[in-house]
């Protein structure tokens, strides 16, 4: 395995809109090049993560590396880059395909093009990267391959009449593809004997090995013994070992070399020393430049992260140093909340990173959390000139102190077929989008041009927006830049006593409504105390919005005998239960729910 | 004064000719047969049972369901003689059966006075009508099997047959009940000459699997037959408190009135944690700390009535909650010096601090003997157990 002619590598990944079978090719690629027997086939082996598979959708980018015996008889090396398929995602997409050299994309037979499948095709191109079409799902009643065809023409202009017309699902024909993978798939280039030049496409941590460095080898070559540097960061760490990807399983060899996908171990402990984007060089002969691209991640989406029980703070900030080992995108840092004591605010790419976080702190980490509803980063320009990046509203400074703020805007298209149109455009409007253009794809088919408010569209707009077109629009953005805006800082006072962890910030338009529901939400999640609650919304001290929680009247069961007393002792036990998954906030217990609850605001449809 | 220990009895008869609309008591409807083959296992359980407890003196015994007035005269005399041979009952014991209307009083005038007649002269001393409300309307929905004038016929034969200890069930806070018509059928009740000896009074509660619950998700239960808000169903209570006061009852627990000396000795015991042997499909008992628990299937307990049988080991925790929880059910509250005799120590160590924020909240009243809800404590009883429970 010492020499591997590099005109016999292929470095490609897969690209398509979520649902159009990304993650079920990769399976028939990796079962076809026979690196792994059906039977060793567990379904879609790229997506290891238990979440990943419950979800259908790829988190972490990963990779594999099969061999191909082709029609000419070489055999040939694939490393298959699986990449996430999310918005949320977006910069480690990018930095997935800077690996590689090719992209197939994949295109539903039956839907055509969509949203995502349009981002996705222009972030591989814009990376140089060859791509060839694949038509899926060929075998569904409502496939329509020739129609498909000619709009990937139109609308992305690249050749598609001699793509494969496949169904991954039921294995059809995926040979076809796997020879398109070697013809339409260049070769990579770079010199093995020139400084080493290797990009981190992720990154994972193992407890014996320390972080383990996915990388592209460009230039040069690594091995056993080489000091490495990271170049961004400064880390130096001399490499322990390295070797390329089995399905599911690290396989080590002698060293990587230019052309080649793997990991480099190097016993480094910290996560944050190997950023995604970074170029990794020989320290003793660095290249010259690293490569192009590197961006520091920001976070998009910020919330508060608490236990639910206070005494539960340790073990949230181990989980939450161990997630983001794994996971250099998360960010978080302490903060105290007077309602809710010890706990974290934390940066997410976006809600879906931030609930898939969530998802693992309890599940993985058994942790019961309260969440506060997320926001995004606010720009405060102060009065004296300062600027405060605000991820959290109770940090607002007083309105006397601000002259103005500024919220982040995204440049969003959305994907709808004709009929739908109008009421995409009304809920855009009622998001405070502005519009910027139609373009229509097909007759019936168009994509909406829109610039939306990231903060408007971070609760429940993908919901909102695949019930208006029912279920068929198709959304995609990306972070435009930051304006000013009419911004106010919504307080909520509970018995009389404001409580920090459900203020929020939003657009001085949209106060009021949101202020009203806000308290008629909380009116139903606060349980009747044995005095009278007056729930309220203020603006700077301006109540706005009332509701009230009525005194407890009745709490008893009328029944209680001989062979009832158990069940009525476990009801009792419930009770008290519940009231420990409640927050104290002055005399009134508040449920942990009701701090998620400004999120499920929208019952206007 | 005897000085044997004391073991009341309860025995479970899980038959009903249909089951109740809001009932999730183990019960079903049977044939004859089975009936008589139920009775056969109950007496074995006894018998079996029995053997360990033979040295104790039965205080009260309790028929329980289900309905256990479907059983015949010569059935209950069976189990009763069975209960003579295996324990002693004492001589003034309280020996209660609970009876639906519908169950006798489908028979002729002749046919349902022998019945209770029969009864009576097999034990039995205290009846349990099971009325729920002297409204037909209300009857019907709660899918019970008999009406207001079928109830006055056999209170009538009970008293005739010689019943001086009589309970009535009632119900209240049912759907599309008003405060009217719940004074309605509580003053039809205080007009039965003579009056009962003892009242329970429960509110509706929508348990989970019965019929009600099932028309209450299905929005059954709104307009005409909206289910009683909380502020009316405690004014029903409270107007129920107050009326049978009038009338010359007082009420020992959150659900129990009697006239004086009436009090059911059988449940105070369940309160106060006596030791109580329950025989028969589901029963539960509770003998010296440990709680037992008998198997749910028919089939089985027919075949074998003491497999299935569970035990639990009350700890120390356990027993002192339900102290707090079962006592604090009645009105005189429980005492520091019962407290003591129990578990060798005072409860301040436990309890003082839960004590004084019930008191300071209005639903506790304590003195130098104990503490006892107050009104406003029995309105939210849970809500005041519930911090009784350790953590």
């Amino acid at each position: 395995m010492s020499q591997i002619d590099q005109s016999k590598i292929r470095n490609f990944c897969i690209v398509a809109h979520i649902d159009h079978g990304k993650s079920t090719l990769a399976d028939r690629i990796i079962e076809q090049t026979g690196l792994l027997t059906s039977r060793e086939m567990q379904a879609q082996v790229l997506d290891n993560m238990e979440l990943e598979r419950e979800r259908g959708i790829t988190i972490k980018a990963q990779a594999v590396r099969t061999v191909y015996k082709a029609k000419d008889g070489e055999e040939y090396i694939f490393n298959l880059i699986d990449t996430p398929g999310h918005v949320d995602f977006n910069y480690e997409v990018s930095r997935s395909l800077a690996a590689c050299d090719g992209a197939i994309l994949v295109v539903d037979a039956a839907q055509g093009i969509e949203a995502q499948t349009l981002a996705n095709v222009y972030l591989a191109l814009d990376h140089d990267l060859d791509v060839f079409p694949v038509i899926n799902k060929i075998d569904l009643p409502s496939a329509e391959p020739q129609r498909v065809i000619e709009e990937i023409e139109d609308v992305i202009g690249i050749e598609a009449q001699d793509a494969p017309l496949i169904s991954a699902k039921n294995g059809i024909n995926i040979d076809q593809v796997l020879e398109a993978i070697v013809q339409k798939i260049p070769a990579p280039k770079g010199s093995p004997t020139a400084p080493l030049k290797a990009l981190i496409f992720d990154c994972v941590y193992d407890s014996y090995k320390g972080v383990i460095v996915f990388c592209r080898i460009m230039e040069g070559t690594v091995k056993k013994g080489t000091e490495i540097l990271m170049m961004a960061t400064g880390a130096k760490e001399e490499v322990v070992e390295v070797g390329y990807f089995g399905a599911g399983q690290f396989i080590p060899c002698d060293e990587l070399s230019a052309g080649m996908v793997g990991y480099i171990t190097a016993s480094i402990k910290n996560v944050k020393d190997t950023a995604v984007g970074d170029t990794v060089t020989d320290a003793k002969n660095p290249c010259k430049e690293p490569l192009p691209g590197y961006k520091k991640v920001l976070s998009m989406v910020y919330c508060g992260i608490y236990p639910a029980d206070g005494a539960k703070y340790p073990d949230l900030r181990d989980a939450l140093e161990k997630l983001q080992l794994n996971d250099a995108s998360l960010f978080y840092e302490p903060e105290t909340s007077i309602a809710l004591g010890f706990g974290f605010r934390c940066g997410f790419l976006g809600l879906l990173h931030l609930e898939i976080i969530q998802e693992r702190l309890e599940r993985e980490y058994n942790l019961d959390l309260v969440t506060t509803a997320p926001g995004v980063v606010y720009k405060v320009h102060k009065t004296n000139g300062e600027v405060i990046e605000l991820t959290n509203p109770s940090n607002l400074p007083d309105p006397s102190e601000i002259d103005y703020m500024e919220e982040p805007i995204v440049n969003a298209e959305i994907m709808v077929t004709s009929e739908f149109i109008g009421s995409i455009m009304t809920l855009c409007q009622e998001r405070r989008g502005r519009y910027l253009g139609t373009e229509y794809i097909e007759a019936n088919r168009a994509l909406l041009k829109y610039e939306l408010p990231l903060n408007e569209i971070i609760y429940d707009f993908f919901d909102a927006l695949k019930s208006r077109s029912r279920g068929y629009a198709s959304f995609d953005y990306d972070i435009k830049g930051y304006e000013q805006s009419k911004l106010v800082k919504l307080d909520i006072l509970i018995n009389k006593e404001e409580v920090d962890a459900l203020s929020f910030i939003v657009h001085a338009d949209s106060a009021y409504e949101r202020g009203r529901k806000m308290c008629e939400k909380l009116k139903d999640e606060i349980p009747r105390h044995l005095f009278e609650i007056p729930i309220q919304a203020a603006i700077g001290g301006k109540v706005i919005a009332r509701e009230t929680v009525k005194a407890m009247r009745k709490d008893v069961l009328a029944k209680c005998y001989g062979g009832d007393i158990t069940r009525k002792k476990k009801l009792l036990e419930k009770q008290k239960e519940g009231k420990k998954r409640m927050r104290q906030v002055g005399n009134v217990e508040i449920p942990q729910k009701a701090f998620m609850s400004v999120l499920k605001l929208d019952d206007r449809d | 004064m005897d000085e044997r220990k004391e073991l009341m009895l309860y025995l479970h008869v899980p038959f009903c000719v249909r089951k109740c609309n809001y009932c999730d008591f183990l019960s079903f409807a049977c044939t004859e047969e089975t009936r008589s083959r139920y009775v056969d296992a109950l007496c074995r359980e006894l018998r079996e049972r029995g053997r360990e407890y033979s040295g104790r003196i039965v205080p009260s015994i309790f028929f329980g369901g289900g309905t256990p007035s479907l059983l015949s005269p010569a059935q209950l005399s069976k189990i009763m003689d069975c209960i003579r041979e295996t324990f002693s009952v004492r001589a003034d014991a309280e020996i209660t059966m609970e009876c639906n209307p519908g169950t006798v009083a489908n028979l002729s005038q002749e046919q349902e006075t022998e019945k209770l007649r029969g009864f009576r002269a097999a034990g039995i001393n205290r009846l349990s009508i099971g009325l729920q409300s002297a409204n037909d309307e209300e009857l019907k929905l709660l899918g019970r099997i008999h009406d207001y004038q079928a109830f006055l016929k056999t209170y009538a034969i009970a008293r005739e047959v010689g019943f001086t200890n009589v309970n009535v069930d009632l119900m209240n806070a049912l759907p599309g009940q008003t405060l009217d018509t719940w004074k309605a059928t509580l003053e039809r009740v205080l007009a039965l000459k003579p009056m009962p000896e003892h009242l329970s009074v429960y509110s509706l509660i929508m348990e989970e699997g019965t019929q009600f619950a099932a028309w209450e998700s299905q929005g059954k239960f709104e307009g005409k037959l909206q289910i009683p808000s909380e502020e009316l169903d405690r004014e029903m209570y409270a107007y129920t408190g107050t009326r049978l006061r009038e009338a010359g009852f007082s009420q020992y627990e959150i659900s129990n009135y009697a006239r004086e000396g009436y009090a059911c000795q059988h449940n105070v015991g369940y309160w106060i944690r006596k030791d109580y042997l329950g025989i028969g499909l589901g029963s539960a008992s509770l003998i010296d700390g440990v709680r037992y628990s008998n198997g749910t299937s028919l089939e089985e307990y027919l075949k074998d009535p003491l497999a299935g049988s569970e035990e639990e080991i009350l700890t120390r925790s356990d027993q002192i909650e339900e102290f707090a929880f079962l006592g604090l059910r009645m009105n005189c509250g429980i005492r520091r010096a019962d407290f003591e005799t129990s578990f060798g120590e005072a409860w301040d160590g436990y309890w003082s601090e839960i004590i004084r924020k019930n008191v300071a909240d209005g639903l506790l009243e304590e003195d130098a003997e104990g503490i006892r809800l107050t009104d406003r404590g029995r309105d939210l009883g849970n809500y005041v157990f519930s911090q009784f429970l350790f953590d």
